[in-house]
């Protein structure tokens, strides 16, 4: 391939940057487009017509807000621990665009006589003939996910405010309790598919006729995966953290500015992972029709799949009424905790005599 | 490549390793060790053992930190923070030069053990790094395994009793 730089080839600099820039800017337009989805999807379920103003049907609020945000004053409180202060919104987004690295979002293509698998942390070998990822997939994603916690955390203690300590001591409680069925729901998939690759799965749920998926043969793994998620990127009916009529915007109720703004796109860049991760884990990720004979089909389904799971959250937000403090820890522990850890018993039992 | 990306975590691991214990707010030295444990994991990828290193940032950063940090907020020691506890320092400094002296030693007489046995980079690569541990763990190291996951379980009804007043 000509030119080599450290032993790899230059197109191979060249594709990964490429796949880093499509994920990232594609993660970036859907947050700033989902607000103004959001507002739009809930609008006209309440017979409204939500913003109209700026654009055709309101096209550019996303962009106004933006600009709203971004020449807001900046304001720390004199008694915050500014350290912590500051570096809460960054450790809360950056978790959020990272675990992008890990989900494929199309089959491999071919630039140039080189081939590129269409994931971020892969490589596809051409002695091997196949592509290699990163092979605890789906652990990295929880591990990520996991540290998204702190800076939900940092910022209800820096802030040295009221609300934003309960509302942060209530997102960390609530992410922790719901990680842990989340995992276990996971689990369940691991069990039918032998492998942790994310690139693996998708390849094991590859059928025209999409009833490999997993959702098929996990439905319950499905639903349960889905709504911890929900819990954990405290989406409506489980945004306890930030309940308006009680604790003013909780974790965030500090903060101005772009700050602010960086914690409601790392918001949004949550419900995109998730979204993304349910579509790799339970939809086939960007298998469907024709993708493996036209590989640029297949980050057209993964998108048309993540945008309607999306749509969903959308929905449920528009649908159901918020949670109490209590019944959202008897819905995590004693729900779905036990319903998950009887999945896998279940899992094993028929597997065992199917095999 | 693997060389300079060693370097570069190598220096953060070590300047977020003296943070932990130079900074005087407490917040901020967990965080530090939140950063230390992440150099951690990274040295497990780079070491072909990529389930160590989401398990270290899983278990580690993900959970013991989180309870840390957790625990530092709700004491409130910030004020305490401020204090100096000289009386310490002799001893502290005493234990730091024995371990000095007892990780230099260690250091100059042995020597780089290269992978020896089955376990090769390119095999785990082949098979999986999660993959073999599981496998050992769930056959030649069952025993063990099953022990483990009682006493975890002793600890857990263990903390529920403690915790409950009225049983």
């Amino acid at each position: 391939m000509g030119i080599e730089i450290l032993g790899l080839p230059m197109m191979y600099y060249i594709a990964m940057v490429a796949k880093v820039l499509v994920a990232f800017v594609f993660v970036l337009l859907t947050v700033a487009y989902a607000t103004y989805a959001e507002r739009k999807i809930i609008g006209h379920m309440q017979v409204r017509l939500g913003p109209m103003r700026t654009g055709w049907h309101g096209l550019l609020q996303p962009i106004a807000d933006g600009v709203k945000l971004f020449f807001k004053e900046e304001i720390i409180p004199s008694q915050a621990s500014t350290f912590a202060y500051l570096l809460a919104p960054l450790v809360a987004l950056i978790p959020a665009f990272i675990t992008f690295a890990v989900i494929p979002f199309g089959g491999v293509i071919e630039v140039a006589g080189y081939k590129i698998p269409l994931q971020i942390a892969s490589y596809f070998d051409t002695a091997a003939g196949r592509v290699f990822d990163i092979n605890v997939g789906v652990l990295y994603i929880l591990a990520m996910s996991s540290l998204g916690v702190y800076g939900i955390v940092l910022a209800g203690w820096a802030s040295n405010s009221k609300y934003s300590l309960l509302g942060g001591l209530r997102a960390s409680a609530q992410m922790i309790s719901y990680e842990l069925s989340a995992g276990l729901a996971i689990v369940s998939v691991f069990m039918l598919s032998g492998t942790l690759s994310l690139n693996e799965i998708v390849a094991q749920q590859s059928a025209y006729n999409g009833f490999n998926w997993f959702a098929f043969k996990q439905p319950l793994a499905a639903i349960m995966f889905f709504i911890c998620s929900l819990a954990e990127i405290n989406r409506t009916p489980f945004d306890l953290p930030e309940a308006e009529t009680e604790l003013v915007s909780g974790f965030c109720t500090e903060y101005s500015s772009m700050k602010y703004a960086m914690f409601f796109m790392a918001e949004y860049a949550n419900m995109v992972t998730v979204c993304a991760l349910t579509t790799t884990l339970f939809l086939g990720g960007w298998n469907g029709p024709m993708a493996i004979a036209i590989p640029l089909l297949g980050p057209v389904y993964f998108v048309a799949k993540v945008y309607f799971l999306m749509f969903v959250c959308m929905w449920i937000r528009a649908t159901l009424p918020r949670y109490r403090y209590d019944q959202l820890m008897h819905l995590g522990w004693k729900v779905l905790l036990p319903l998950s850890l009887l999945n896998i018993v279940a899992t094993g039992i028929i597997g065992y005599f199917i095999n | 490549m693997e060389t300079l990306f060693f370097l570069i975590i190598t220096l953060v691991a070590i300047v977020s390793a003296l943070l932990v214990v130079t900074c005087k707010n407490p917040i901020n030295s967990a965080l530090a060790l939140v950063m230390t444990f992440f150099c951690l994991a990274t040295y497990y990828v780079m070491l072909d053992a990529p389930f160590m290193a989401a398990v270290q940032v899983m278990v580690y950063a993900g959970a013991i930190m989180v309870l840390i940090v957790f625990t530092i907020m709700l004491l409130n020691i910030r004020v305490d923070a401020t204090k100096r506890h000289s009386h310490k320092v002799v001893l502290g400094s005493i234990i730091g030069f024995f371990t000095l002296v007892n990780t230099a030693f260690i250091i100059m007489r042995s020597r780089v053990a290269m992978p020896n046995g089955p376990l090769t980079g390119e095999m785990i690569r082949q098979q999986g790094h999660t993959e073999l541990i599981g496998r050992e763990m769930f056959t030649t190291f069952l025993l063990p395994f099953e022990i483990t996951s009682i006493l975890l379980l002793v600890a857990i009804i263990g903390a529920v009793i403690l915790a409950k007043k009225k049983l």
